[in-house]
């Protein structure tokens, strides 16, 4: 296939000749000169064991792909170099796998196994790029192995790996839209994230998978609030927009009841206005509106993002203003960017000139401008507009002018008093040189005039005369039928025209006839005696028409008007069919109707629905029950007391910490200043807990059984330190089950410090470590200070300890700067182990080998809500960190591990019977191991 | 969001694409090369077009298009503002954003949109973090990287992007610790036909070059801080100061940056530093018309105004233009009637003028269009608005930086002056 693609490639290439690039491109040299092969020399680069040459040839294909060149055929001397230690080179293989791997599925399954890998890789940086390319490659086959790593990677430890797991949410929802469900997990778990570096990639998230389920922000409203400002600027135009919506739905609508407001101490109002919303207020009292704070808080928190460098953060909270804000509010707003919607008028009146048109804008714009100043335009203003109005006719842009006189007629329609001055200056435009012009003025007099014609007699024979001269169709047909509409007020004109107008009928374009019967027809109704004849000629001339439009015209018109014997009763009414008194037009703008959309939205700049829009709802009659945005109060404390960087700046410098005094209770660990910035690598011995899982994936299993893989456990914490012990310190800890860098036989422990007394507590560290023989300890770094962005008051650390394979515990003393503690940890026995992976016979095999004495099996009956698989997998998973292995039976569950220290094999059985019995059997070299793990699982699965 | 990017040159090639999903096929910039050719100027391509299953959003930047191509909803502000930052960041990279100096460095191209975007989502927009993941290509590096086989990608990730300050990384060190300012101001003016000003408003910006070691905290102060109405900030300044104190305080990124725009429109504040009078006529009976500009300084407190440059587009029937400048040099397009005049410096002392006659098409009727000139201009050492800093303290750091802040006032886009044209009997 690759083959010959690149075989049809090349011939089309030969075949356009004119295609200059194609030979003589200096980048690509002489790749293209030989023939079929001619990517043999890349190849060959690619194949050799230089980095640098490899660099140079993924350079060349990347230029290719930028220049929309087809580099297929070289997938699979690129995929071999995904492993590529150059970081460089895999960074350019991921964009060419990126690139390529929907075309060559198959080929790109190679890769796989080198993201797993890549996933577990100690660098947070490593691994979010290899979760980024393993969701980015659109390959259906990996869809359960992307969502075990999205699970993993949104647990992670580094909140940018979080983030990435974020992104690749919409990724795998559009790829295989079934897994919805599990991604709304994931997102639930994520929304609830502290860290601004998420907040905003998992709402794009959100929008894009479920932004149907509102119910999952409530318990994140208010964080989000609080985060805003310090989101990045893309994350808050996404937030912002969730949150109108949110906002529609759950609050009412303040602009219902009067306002009445809890008025703010940003807001300036003078005093009468202040009186008088008093007044309302009072008059409204039986029900009076009182803002909901929530609502209050969004409106308070994306104010000053009205500041924001980026326009499309500054439209997101005009938008939000608009839909949301009471409309006082939002006449305090300076909204420019607001150019082609607004009608509440009056707002703007200050910035009128700011929208006067120059003449370098782009057309378009100038168009735009001019809605805004005819929108704008009131009694006071409108000599100020019309001046300006006046420079635009001269302008050398024609269409522009034609918009310009457009906008004359709208404002003459909307403000009477200036009406006859438009009108004058409109008559004065029908002078003018250019066709266009003139045409574009008759047709707005002729909207114009038909709101007060008879005043307006002579302009009507002014135009008269202009049918000698104006050439254009279109003013001529407005012409006639202004005649011929108020042919009364020009009696002696209009049989005149018609005279002129019959002689010169066949000449002339096909609206013109038409308006000329129409002409003929009225004439003939209110003044037969001298146009009868006229009539009769007009009628017989387009009877013989090549239009068959004219033609039918003329028979209708001449039996409507025409009374003879066959005619029925209709001729009767000829006259109040022609006469009839018709209705002004009115002139109206063509950016009208849009309102339906939200603001700022592609779908309201082109007036039309774009693909996955959200209606905006209509405010709800009654507001939902506000409850349910409360939080746990630990929960909300920890919200406010996210001291935000923008909004106090605290953190540096020598301002005084604003926000402690929100979170007086908690204390911080005492950030010393460190002697340089840089922060301390904590990342590079912790890593993701993703490992486990994966470790033992291998693709063709999971692709057999996706059930296979085993469910991201829950990981139980231990107390270290209580409270009260630790007069305030208390410490908590867990085994990440994550492999512990330094040192492979040792196992991680994540400890959890946390500072609840009102003091500092400074260098943490451990100190004093009483052993058992064999077993060490890879000691934390003492604590010190922290990474800024943790500004809650706790802190993280992990240890490592061999345990040797056994459940002796671990002494040691942790010390502050002021106090000493002796604390131990104890292993449970089944986190002595790591997962591994077998297949199905291998454990068959490995089974056999170890029988007799390293067996131990148990009879037990399965707790009441552990009968189904899932829950087994969950429990056994959760005693003890294995992994499942596949097997063909429903009944068995297997599960394989390796103790860390001396690596013997752990193998686990659990085979279901009726009624909830169930045998459990344990193979184990290490008998103590064995017996000990067959406890805990039997304690596991019966409780 | 954002499907796919095509950069489209001024001939209309596509010379590079990046795709963050699956691939759309080139063709889909038909549509666009339709939308350029129906335009007239090339600024009058609509920036966003629908077409059947996509929607081509558009900004012109130094004489390329960035197409960007969307398939739903999406705020089009957002992919635009996006897309412009894209070609700043470009234009940090390689100091010009040209189409050669892309196809150059296509491969830190590339690297650099996959940074920037993550299924069509931003991901890394800030400088000072792109730069630590993608070093900027320099003639030294690339040679040692040629040599040693080592890369342009970092391999940790910058801390900035961890941080609470995401646009400044860690561990700066310089030797010498500068921090330079310079004020711009730009003024847009409409002036009628007669000299007085119509409307003008001036758009300011404060671009900030800061050099200073390791976490300095900068706080700026303006005499006259109320001048500023509509101000837009770096991400990096405190709300809540400004708000309450007027100063502007914040933690720079390292190296250039623009701190504050902002916008001053009263008109009674704005004079146009320049004033033009003209007289253009055009004689019955005859195909001659005469021309007469003139220029000369206003209110520019003792400040030379350089580099003028006049320009107007003349009417069409306009054949030909004979004039004579005091000083500097002038073109005339005979197919566009573009006339431009480059002045250069004003002496108050000697008026510049351009002086002459035009000839028009015989027969021709005479011009009823009011043609505008626009103005060109630049006065260092002020701000027209008046705006001044009042002073620059550091916190948080020991050492004594060097300081500099300089003024300049130019002409915005468009100094519009409108003309007329008398046409005697």
């Amino acid at each position: 296939m690759s083959a010959s693609s690149a075989f049809n490639d090349e011939k089309g290439g030969s075949s356009s000749v004119g295609e200059p690039e194609y030979g003589h491109d200096p980048a690509s040299g002489g790749i293209f000169s030989s023939d079929y092969k001619r990517h043999d020399d890349l190849k060959e680069m690619l194949d050799s064991n230089k980095d640098s040459l490899k660099l140079e040839a993924m350079k060349r294909i990347v230029a290719m792909i930028a220049r929309g060149k087809n580099a297929s055929d070289l997938f699979p001397a690129v995929v071999k170099n995904v492993a590529c230690k150059n970081i460089e080179v895999k960074k350019l293989v991921y964009v060419y796998l990126v690139r390529y791997a929907e075309e060559q599925q198959d080929l790109a399954l190679l890769s796989i196994s080198t993201f797993q890998r890549g996933l577990k890789d100690p660098n947070q940086l490593i691994r979010a790029s290899a979760l980024r390319v393993l969701s980015s490659i659109r390959v259906t086959i990996i869809v359960p192995i992307m969502m075990l790593a999205i699970k993993e990677a949104a647990s992670d430890m580094s909140p940018y790996v979080r983030k990435t797991a974020a992104h690749a949410i919409p990724k795998l929802y559009s790829l295989d839209p079934e897994q919805k469900d599990q991604l709304i997990e994931v997102i639930e778990k994520l929304l609830a994230d502290k860290t601004t570096l998420v907040a905003g990639s998992v709402v794009m998230a959100f929008e894009e998978v479920c932004p149907e389920r509102i119910d999952l922000i409530h318990k994140n409203y208010r964080k989000l609030c609080n985060l805003l400002i310090d989101v990045e600027e893309w994350g808050q135009v996404v937030i912002i927009n969730m949150l109108t919506r949110y906002a529609r739905t759950q609050f009412l609508n303040p602009n219902i009841n009067k306002t009445f407001y809890g008025s703010d101490e940003d807001e300036d109002e003078d005093e009468e206005e202040k009186e008088k919303k008093a007044e309302v207020a009072a008059m409204a009292k039986r029900k009076p509106y009182v803002m909901d704070p929530d609502h209050r808080l969004l409106l308070r928190n994306t104010k000053p993002l009205l500041q924001s460098r980026n326009a499309a953060v500054v439209m997101a909270v005009a938008q939000l203003y608009f839909h949301l804000a009471p409309k006082a509010e939002v006449a305090l707003l300076i909204l420019f960017e607001m150019i082609s919607t607004l009608y509440t008028c009056g707002m703007f009146e200050p910035y009128l000139k700011s929208f006067y048109i120059r003449s370098t804008d782009p057309t378009q714009i100038k168009v735009l401008k001019l809605e805004v100043l005819t929108n704008l335009a009131n009694e006071t203003n409108i000599s100020t507009i019309l001046r300006e109005f006046q420079t635009y006719i001269k302008s050398m842009d024609k269409d522009f002018v034609a918009a310009t006189i457009q906008a004359i007629g709208r404002c003459a329609t909307n403000i009477g008093e200036v009406r006859d001055t438009c009108l004058n200056g409109l008559v004065q435009l029908l002078s003018n040189r250019d066709e266009l012009v003139v045409a574009e003025s008759v047709v707005v007099i002729k909207k114009l005039l038909q709101m007060q014609p008879e005043k307006h007699s002579d302009i009507i024979k002014h135009m008269a005369k202009l049918t000698d001269n104006i050439q254009v169709p279109m003013a001529r047909a407005s012409i006639l039928w202004l005649i011929g509409e108020y042919c009364e007020h020009v009696p002696k004109i209009a049989p005149d025209v018609l005279r002129k107008m019959a002689k010169s009928f066949t000449n002339e374009e096909d609206i013109v006839k038409l308006q000329i019967i129409n002409l003929a027809a009225k004439l003939y109704l209110t003044n037969s005696k001298q146009t009868k004849l006229l009539t009769q000629y007009v009628l017989n001339l387009a009877k013989y028409d090549q239009n068959y439009d004219i033609r039918d015209r003329a028979r209708f018109i001449r039996q409507l008007i025409v009374p003879t014997e066959k005619s029925g009763a209709l001729s009767k009414y000829a006259k109040k069919l022609f006469l009839a008194l018709k209705p002004a037009p009115v002139l109206e703008s063509p950016f009208k109707d849009r309102d339906h959309f939200q603001l700022g939205s592609l779908s309201h700049l082109l007036n039309a629905k774009a693909g996955g829009y959200q209606e905006l709802p209509d405010w709800p009659e009654a507001a939902p029950d506000p409850s349910v945005r409360n939080v746990e109060v630990k929960e909300s404390v920890r919200a406010v007391g996210t001291v935000t960087y923008r909004d106090t700046g605290a953190l540096w410098g020598p301002q005084k910490m604003e926000g402690s005094e929100e979170s007086d209770s908690s204390c911080f660990f005492c950030i010393e200043p460190a002697p340089s910035p840089q922060v301390t690598p904590v990342n590079t011995f912790l890593s993701n807990s993703l490992v486990t899982d994966l470790e033992g994936l291998s693709l063709s299993d999971s692709v057999l059984s996706p059930a296979t893989i085993a469910p991201s456990s829950v990981l139980k914490n231990y107390e270290l330190l209580h409270r009260i012990t630790g007069e305030g310190l208390s410490v908590e800890y867990c085994f990440s089950r994550q492999p512990f860098s330094p040192d492979a036989n040792m196992v991680a422990v994540q400890m959890q410090f946390t500072n609840s007394a009102t003091s500092d507590t400074k260098n943490l560290h451990m100190e004093d470590v009483k052993l058992q023989s064999g077993m060490r300890v890879k000691e934390f770094p003492e604590i010190g200070e922290r990474e800024p962005e943790d500004i809650q008051c706790t802190a993280m650390a992990v240890m490592g300890i061999d345990f040797c394979d056994s459940t002796q515990a671990a002494n040691f003393q942790l010390c502050t700067h002021t106090r000493k503690f002796f604390v131990s940890i104890q292993p449970p026995v089944g986190e002595l182990m790591r997962p591994i992976f077998l297949t199905e016979n291998e454990f068959k095999k490995e089974q056999g080998q170890l029988m007799g004495m390293n067996e131990i099996t148990e009879k037990l009956t399965l707790d009441a809500k552990c009968r189904n698989e899932h829950a087994i997998v969950q429990r056994v998973t959760t005693a003890a960190n294995l992994s499942r292995v596949p097997c063909g039976s429903d009944k068995e569950c297997r599960f394989a591990g390796r103790t860390v220290t001396s690596s013997s094999l752990v193998l686990v059985t659990v085979a279901t019977k009726e009624e909830g019995a169930a045998q459990l059997t344990v193979n184990c070299e290490k008998m103590v191991i064995g017996t000990m793990l067959v406890k805990d699982i039997l304690l596991a699965l019966t409780q | 969001m954002i499907h796919s990017l095509f950069l489209v040159n001024a001939s209309g090639d596509i010379f590079l694409e990046k795709h963050w999903k699956s691939v759309v096929s080139r063709s889909v910039c038909d549509y666009f090369f339709e939308a350029q050719e129906r335009a007239t100027e090339p600024e009058n391509v609509p920036p966003v077009i629908p077409t059947p299953h996509h929607y081509l959003i558009s900004v012109l930047r130094h004489r390329i298009y960035f197409v960007a191509v969307i398939q739903s909803e999406v705020p089009p502000l957002f992919v635009i503002e996006f897309l412009h930052r894209v070609v700043d960041t470009f234009q940090d990279y390689f100091g010009v954003c040209t189409e050669a100096a892309i196809k150059d460095n296509v491969v830190v191209v590339y690297e650099l949109l996959e940074e920037m975007l993550d299924n069509g989502f931003p991901l890394a927009t800030e400088s000072n973090i792109l730069k630590e993941l993608i070093k900027p290509p320099t003639i030294l590096r690339t040679m040692v990287n040629t040599i040693t086989g080592s890369t342009n990608v970092g391999e940790q990730l910058p801390t900035g992007q961890l941080s609470v300050v995401p646009w400044r990384r860690t561990g700066v060190k310089y030797t010498n610790n500068e921090a330079y300012f310079d004020v711009v101001e730009e003024i847009d003016a409409i002036i009628d036909k007669s000299g007085s000003t119509i409307t003008a408003e001036i758009q300011g910006v404060i671009d900030a070059c800061v050099k200073l070691t390791g976490m300095p905290d900068l706080t700026l102060s303006f005499m006259n801080p109320r001048l500023l109405d509509d101000v837009s900030f770096h991400p990096c300044v405190r709300f809540k100061r400004w708000e309450a104190e007027r100063i502007l305080s914040f933690i720079p990124p390292d190296g250039n940056f623009r701190l504050l725009s902002y916008h001053v429109s009263s008109q009674n504040l704005v004079a146009i530093p320049v004033y033009v009078k003209h007289n253009i006529t055009f004689r019955e009976g005859s195909s001659q018309g005469r021309f007469d500009l003139t220029l000369g300084p206003k209110q520019t407190m003792g400040k030379a105004v350089e580099s003028v440059l006049v320009s107007s587009q003349l009417p069409r029937g306009v054949l030909n233009a004979n004039l004579n400048p005091s000083q500097g040099t002038y073109t005339f397009d005979p197919v566009t009637k573009l006339l431009s005049w480059d002045v250069g410096k004003i002496n108050p002392q000697k008026l510049p003028s351009l002086k002459g006659t035009m000839s028009l098409q015989a027969g021709a009727s005479k011009p009823d269009e009011n043609p505008t000139i626009n103005i060109q201009f630049k006065i260092q050492q002020m701000a027209i608005s008046g705006l001044k800093v009042n002073r620059l303290d550091m916190y948080g750091e020991k050492y004594k930086p060097f300081k500099g802040i300089k003024y300049m006032t130019k002409a915005g886009k468009s100094v519009l002056q409108r003309m007329h044209i008398v046409n005697c009997k």
